[in-house]
């Protein structure tokens, strides 16, 4: 059976993957169908869900769109969960390999550090880092990354432990290749199916720290974001608690549909059979 | 015991290292940030250019990066983690008086995930492929994807709110003047909500690492050999399988650790809990870096002893580890 195949015949993943396609969607026409400022006011304040057919979702305090920041908050969400774990899994991956690659002395001094950022509550640091260089999103991203690095690390030198032992490493040492060209071209490329193995828990962690981040009032404070509208609808909890609840379960949705499309593809591909 | 202190020494070792880089970040942190700490002296207190130079000098600010990573050092050494500004007295007392409290809700919310977890893991596990497993599984799935503050709003507004069961925020009832169990039945009453919260989020790690563990304890020889026994099948899944396949779950509570301070930090902001995460939260909105950096700094000590503990809990539960280590 194709892989593609075996992805399609699990309710799980063809769930997460519709999920995730709607997301994709929302966050690509958010221009299109709420162009504009989504922060700007669009009717009365505090008007409840499915009441006026112009603003289904209602508005909020202060009389913007919910739907329109729920479109625009979509693409927030994703853009900094995708760049955050991208960055994570090439910084892992780099460090992990120099490791395992490199043994001895920088092995030591690399995976201490791996330690040390393993040790920080990884949501402190991005915490501690947003609030000492200012929110903006490349800091956010960074920040984020930051405290996801080292998983992938781990899982890259454990890998490129027992890839280095193989024949086409000795061959490629025979052959007077550079011992970084060696480590970045030969062993990196195998050792890769094991690392983005973790993409989906890392997106998911990702977007669920943004979250908490702009929930505290660390986000980019240009964008909507779904933790800021939660924020923003904690202040009328009793009065009108949807706002709070609305973008709540779209953030539940978009990472359980991380969650379960990540578990179909790793477990309907190779990678899986590979690692065991 | 003797296997518990090699392991310890080694431990304690490394941990000095990992420390020692941690400290060496959060002053790099501390340099980056905007303004020293003679600047948020200056604002509280007003004073002129010549005031701020002999501070700067009398505070050792002005000497080279190097000789104030020196100081910086030598002072929390003397755990001296230096001057609150918001709060106006020393950091460490500051966070010391919070600490009981985080420690409260971690141990609480890491008894619930743990025990329930492990239980329903258990209960899935018993029956792999079985209806009742694939639920669990996803719902676990489900209750991981949920964010811990909004879940923490989800519990207000139902029980809070609606049912008015339990207080909607705080440690304990504000000058209630209860004594002895009263007062422990009141601070139950307040934790309830902000544990359920905290804790379910982490519980299904817990379900579906014992549930993993228990599908691979299932292949192994000595289940086979328990069933050729005439073992009943709920012997064997509790005394066999489960046993076995408790031991990964421990290590993970000492992983688990950090991940449960960084949660707990805007579980606290939600139910107001005056604890670690809450002070991490208030220092963000007062600009106050050495305070932020401070508990970063405890937070990251805090981590490292809790592992330590977990590793000796394991040796002593796992007769196999350290046995080679020990001779090695």
């Amino acid at each position: 059976m194709s892989p593609l195949r075996r992805f399609l015949l699990a309710p799980e993943a063809i769930a997460g993957a519709i999920i995730l396609v709607a997301l994709f969607a929302m966050a690509l026409t958010a221009s299109l169908f709420f162009p504009g400022d989504p922060q700007a006011i669009a009717g009365p304040a505090l008007l409840p869900p499915f009441q006026d057919w112009s603003l289904p979702l209602g508005t909020d305090r202060l009389g913007r769109d919910v739907l329109a920041e729920l479109f625009h908050g979509a693409r927030t969400s994703l853009v900094v969960g995708l760049a955050a774990a991208a960055a994570a899994l090439a910084v892992g991956a780099i460090v992990g390999t120099l490791a395992g690659f490199a043994g001895g002395l920088v092995d030591e001094v690399l995976m201490r550090i791996t330690d040390a950022f393993q040790t920080v509550p990884s949501f402190l640091l991005a915490l501690a880092f947003v609030s000492v260089v200012g929110p903006s999103l490349g800091v956010v991203v960074t920040a984020i990354a930051l405290g996801a690095w080292t998983g992938p690390a781990r899982v890259a030198r454990a890998e490129v432990l027992s890839i280095r032992e193989r024949d086409f490493v000795a061959g490629a040492r025979v052959i007077g290749m550079h011992p970084l060209e060696i480590a970045f071209r030969e062993v990196l490329p195998n050792a890769l199916p094991a690392v983005l193995a973790l993409s989906s828990v890392i997106v998911a962690a990702a977007i669920l720290t943004e979250a908490a981040l702009s929930f505290l009032g660390l986000g980019d404070p240009n964008r909507v974001t779904w933790g800021g509208m939660i924020a923003e609808g904690r202040a009328v909890l009793r009065t009108a608690p949807f706002l709070s609840i609305i973008p709540g379960v779209a953030l539940v949705l978009t990472v359980l549909g991380v969650y379960l499309a990540g578990e179909g593809v790793v477990e309907t591909t190779a990678v899986r059979r590979s690692l065991s | 015991m003797t296997r518990a202190l090699i392991l310890l020494r080694r431990r304690l070792i490394g941990s000095v290292f990992v420390l020692l880089i941690v400290v060496i970040g959060t002053f790099l942190l501390l340099e980056a940030a905007p303004g020293d700490a003679v600047d948020a002296y200056i604002v509280s207190t007003g004073g002129d250019a010549g005031m701020i130079e002999l501070l700067r000098h009398r505070w050792g600010l002005d000497q080279s990066a190097l000789t104030r990573l020196a100081n910086y050092l030598w002072a929390l050494l003397h755990l001296d983690l230096g001057q609150s500004v918001t709060f106006s007295g020393p950091i460490r007392d500051v966070i010391l008086e919070r600490l009981p409290n985080t420690l409260l809700l971690m141990g609480s919310a890491t008894a619930l995930s743990f025990g329930l977890g492990s239980a329903l893991g258990i209960y899935a596990g018993a029956r792999p492929g079985s209806f009742r497993d694939r639920f669990l599984s996803i719902g676990s799935l489900a209750l991981y994807a949920v964010p811990g503050f909004w879940l923490a709003l989800v519990l207000i507004i139902i029980f809070a709110v609606d049912l008015r069961w339990f207080p909607i925020g705080g440690i304990e009832s504000i000058a209630s003047g209860k004594t002895g169990l009263d007062r422990a039945a009141d601070i139950a009453r307040h934790l309830i909500l902000p544990v359920s919260a905290l804790g379910f989020i982490y519980l299904a790690l817990y379900l579906r690492m014992m549930r993993a563990g228990m599908a691979e304890v299932w292949r192994q020889d000595f289940v086979l050999a328990a069933r050729a026994k005439g073992l009943s099948r709920r012997r064997i899944v509790l005394a066999h399988v489960a046993r076995n396949a408790l031991l990964p779950l421990v290590t993970m509570l000492g992983l688990q650790s950090a991940q449960m301070l960084g949660g707990s930090v805007v579980i606290e902001s939600v139910f107001s809990v005056p604890g670690l995460g809450r002070l991490a939260q208030e220092a963000v909105a007062a600009r106050d870096t050495p305070l932020l950096l401070g508990i970063i700094l405890v937070s990251a000590v805090l981590v490292i002893a809790i592992n330590l503990l977990v590793d000796i809990a394991y040796a002593f539960l796992d007769p196999r580890v350290g046995a080679s280590e020990a001779s090695a």
